[in-house]
């Protein structure tokens, strides 16, 4: 292959990662704390509409974020009062979280703008955009390194920084944090927990809160950084790859990371392969690279990487014995 | 005391609650019909005119109705056995692939009754393949059944796309689609159904698929409550462990389990592909596998619910596109909304009312 552009490819990756990262870290949270989210995608649909229509109206990217995070909470919340409160099936629960986002983005999208479900497009003063690092443009010819520094590394809207400090963030508060331990406990061991006099309950609420926050943001750079506006279904099954890249990390943090740059990069990867010949083979068909991230899942959930064990109490509603 | 273990009479926990529940989702979807400037009434009435008001009418919302019944029977039947089958819509689609290739096979050679067996037992088996890895992922290495069924929906699209793209498309044509079967390789149509009502079916693809899917229903009937495999279904879904303790063989009840509830999904292929097109297509499932979960939650996973709900679903979907056409700011997606909220109520929130129910029945029902 003559033209491989490693760094092109690179830079696509992260770019394609990002919204996976913020959404496999919300499912770390929720997951954690033994509640399942399958409706991580839902949320984050919901949350992409919420970006785009409030930095419509107000012309801030910021108000943007701030109306997806709050709207991606609140369907946190109800997840949580369905789940938590009311005890009801969480998967049940995600599976309609799912079904609203999808309806009901598409019903007020076309009902307020009719646009056929999208929302106008923004202007870039809307938008979060790239931030070019100094020296970046003059260093863009000098070789390899200089390539990679001016498109890889610099070159990204602040979400982008934002999802990478996220990583190491969600470490600290998982692992080196009072409420990440008991946190970590409550998706164990839930009655051992509340034994020790801590509300299962609000635990549980307040790592929906976090993923609802997480998932904010991940809707929010699809919406108004990655693209200029909101489309109809845009989350095209991101969030189900965001889950697979949770299971696929074991449900740890940098190994989240990493999952989901491997994933971004198999999409970055077929966006480059389409359309070229591979000597020998001719030309692979994208879907291979599609179905790739849910194959190698369900390998390593066959156990044939190591053992993906996931949160013991997750998915099961916690009842104080009485 | 309380409210949770108080016992209930029947009517009220599976007759008033589930009704409950139902008017919730419906009242949140009239406020959001509402408060995108309709009026709600005039849209219910829109909707049930276009879905009931003539035969070809009914002939939609039945055809829609018999995807639900296959579908909630999918997820039914690996619900009783404690299972959560979310990959119906996947191995509906891959069913597709064992219907349509009976079709293109016999439809030169023999009449549409003879390959109807063929499309059923093909549909079946595929849908039922698909099912079979995450069935054996959950048995013996203990993944869980809604991640594994969730990887194959899209593994199954993936693959299905590329089979339609690449290998059973019609050479020199652009839509990835299979050639239209010939009338051997359909299902013919339930006019003499309707017109025995004194309507008229008209371009409705209502069709024989109904009956079968009538059929599975008594089938599934007798499965789950008449025989020894269905109890022990049951029991397992009640409770693993006293499964297991009573000697029933646990990997072999999951995975028959999973094969039934795959074959069910994936006979569901047969109305829409022979049934409707005549040909396989692209997404031809469109959803109604995920739909399948929300009937099978208000029908309370039993045949007769499940019919019912299929047919409520029926009647929103037909309803749905009506109304579109008639009040263009209510778009088709209005019914997924609908979808989502009867999920939500009738399904996670099951049990929201409850208490009170307990309460107002303690103090007025017991005398």
């Amino acid at each position: 292959m003559e033209n491989l552009d490693i760094i092109s490819i690179l830079g696509s990756t992260i770019r394609l990662s990002i919204p996976l990262i913020f959404t496999a870290l919300a499912g770390l949270f929720t997951e954690r704390a033994g509640v399942f989210d399958i409706g991580l995608e839902g949320k984050m649909l919901f949350s992409a509409f919420a970006a785009a229509v409030a930095a419509f109206m107000t012309g801030s990217p910021w108000i943007g974020l701030l109306a997806g995070i709050a709207v991606s909470v609140l369907i946190s919340l109800i997840h949580g009062f369905a789940s938590i409160t009311n005890r009801g099936n969480q998967i049940v629960s995600g599976v309609a979280i799912n079904f609203l986002a999808s309806g009901l983005t598409a019903v007020l999208g076309q009902a307020w703008f009719s646009q056929g479900g999208r929302t106008p497009p923004l202007s870039p003063s809307a938008r979060f955009t790239e931030i070019i690092f100094p020296y970046a443009n003059e260093l863009r010819d000098t070789g390899f390194v200089g390539r990679f520094y001016a498109n890889v590394i610099s070159g990204h809207n602040v979400l982008t920084y934002i999802a990478f400090l996220a990583v190491p963030a969600s470490w600290w508060v998982l692992y080196r944090t009072r409420f990440g331990l008991r946190l970590r406990a409550v998706g164990e061991n839930p009655g051992a927990v509340d034994t020790a006099g801590i509300s299962v309950t609000w635990l549980r609420y307040r790592a929906t809160i976090c993923a609802g926050i997480l998932c904010g943001c991940s809707g929010t750079y699809l919406a108004i950084a990655q693209s200029a506006g909101f489309v109809k279904d845009m989350s095209a099954g991101k969030g189900f790859i965001a889950l697979a890249a949770l299971i696929f990390a074991k449900w740890r943090p940098v190994p989240v990371m990493l999952a989901c740059l491997l994933f971004g990069f198999l999409d970055a990867f077929a966006n480059f392969m389409q359309g070229k010949n591979v000597p020998g083979i001719g030309e692979v068909p994208v879907q291979i690279f599609q179905a790739l991230p849910y194959v190698l899942t369900c390998v390593l959930l066959a156990g044939f990487i190591g053992v993906a064990r996931p949160p013991k109490a997750g998915g099961v509603p916690y009842v104080k014995e009485r | 005391m309380s409210t949770a273990s108080v016992p209930l009479p029947n009517w009220i926990t599976y007759g008033l609650m589930p009704f409950l529940n139902l008017v919730v989702a419906f009242l949140i979807s009239g406020v959001v019909v509402w408060f995108i400037g309709e009026s709600p009434l005039e849209a219910v009435k829109l909707l049930l005119q276009g879905a009931l008001g003539n035969g070809e009418g009914i002939g939609f919302t039945l055809y829609y109705a018999t995807n639900f019944i296959f579908t909630g029977l999918s997820v039914a039947v690996a619900y009783h056995a404690g299972l959560f089958n979310i990959g119906s819509e996947g191995q509906a689609y891959v069913g597709g692939l064992g219907a349509a290739l009976a079709s293109l096979a016999l439809d030169h050679y023999v009449p549409w009754y003879v390959t109807m067996p063929f499309a059923v037992i093909g549909a079946a088996i595929f849908g039922a393949a698909w099912a079979l890895i995450p069935a054996w992922l959950q048995a013996k290495r203990g993944s869980h059944i809604v991640i594994t069924t969730i990887m194959f929906n899209f593994i199954g699209a993936a693959m299905m796309v590329y089979l339609l793209v690449h290998v059973l498309i019609v050479p020199g044509k652009m839509a990835p689609e299979t050639r239209v079967f010939l009338e051997g390789g359909q299902l013919p149509k339930l006019d003499w159904l309707i017109a025995m009502f004194g309507g008229k079916i008209g371009a409705a693809p209502f069709n024989v698929s109904f009956l079968i899917a009538l059929f599975m229903c008594v089938v599934v009937w007798a499965l789950i409550w008449r025989t020894k495999f269905g109890y022990e279904i049951r029991t397992l879904g009640a409770s693993p462990t006293a499964a297991i303790y009573a000697g029933i063989p646990y990997v072999k009840t999951v995975i028959l389990t999973m094969l039934i509830s795959g074959g069910l999904a994936g006979m569901m292929a047969l109305n829409p592909v022979l049934g409707a097109s005549a040909r396989l297509q692209v997404e031809f499932v469109g959803g109604a596998g995920f739909v399948g979960i929300a009937v099978s939650l208000m029908g309370r996973s039993h045949p007769i619910g499940i019919v019912l709900a299929a047919i409520l679903f029926g009647v929103l979907y037909q309803g749905g596109d009506a109304l579109s056409f008639d009040m263009p700011k209510i778009t088709r997606d209005m019914i997924v909304v609908i979808q989502g909220l009867v999920v939500l109520f009738a399904g996670a929130l099951e049990y929201m009312f409850r208490p009170a129910i307990v309460r107002v029945w303690q103090r007025f029902g017991k005398a």
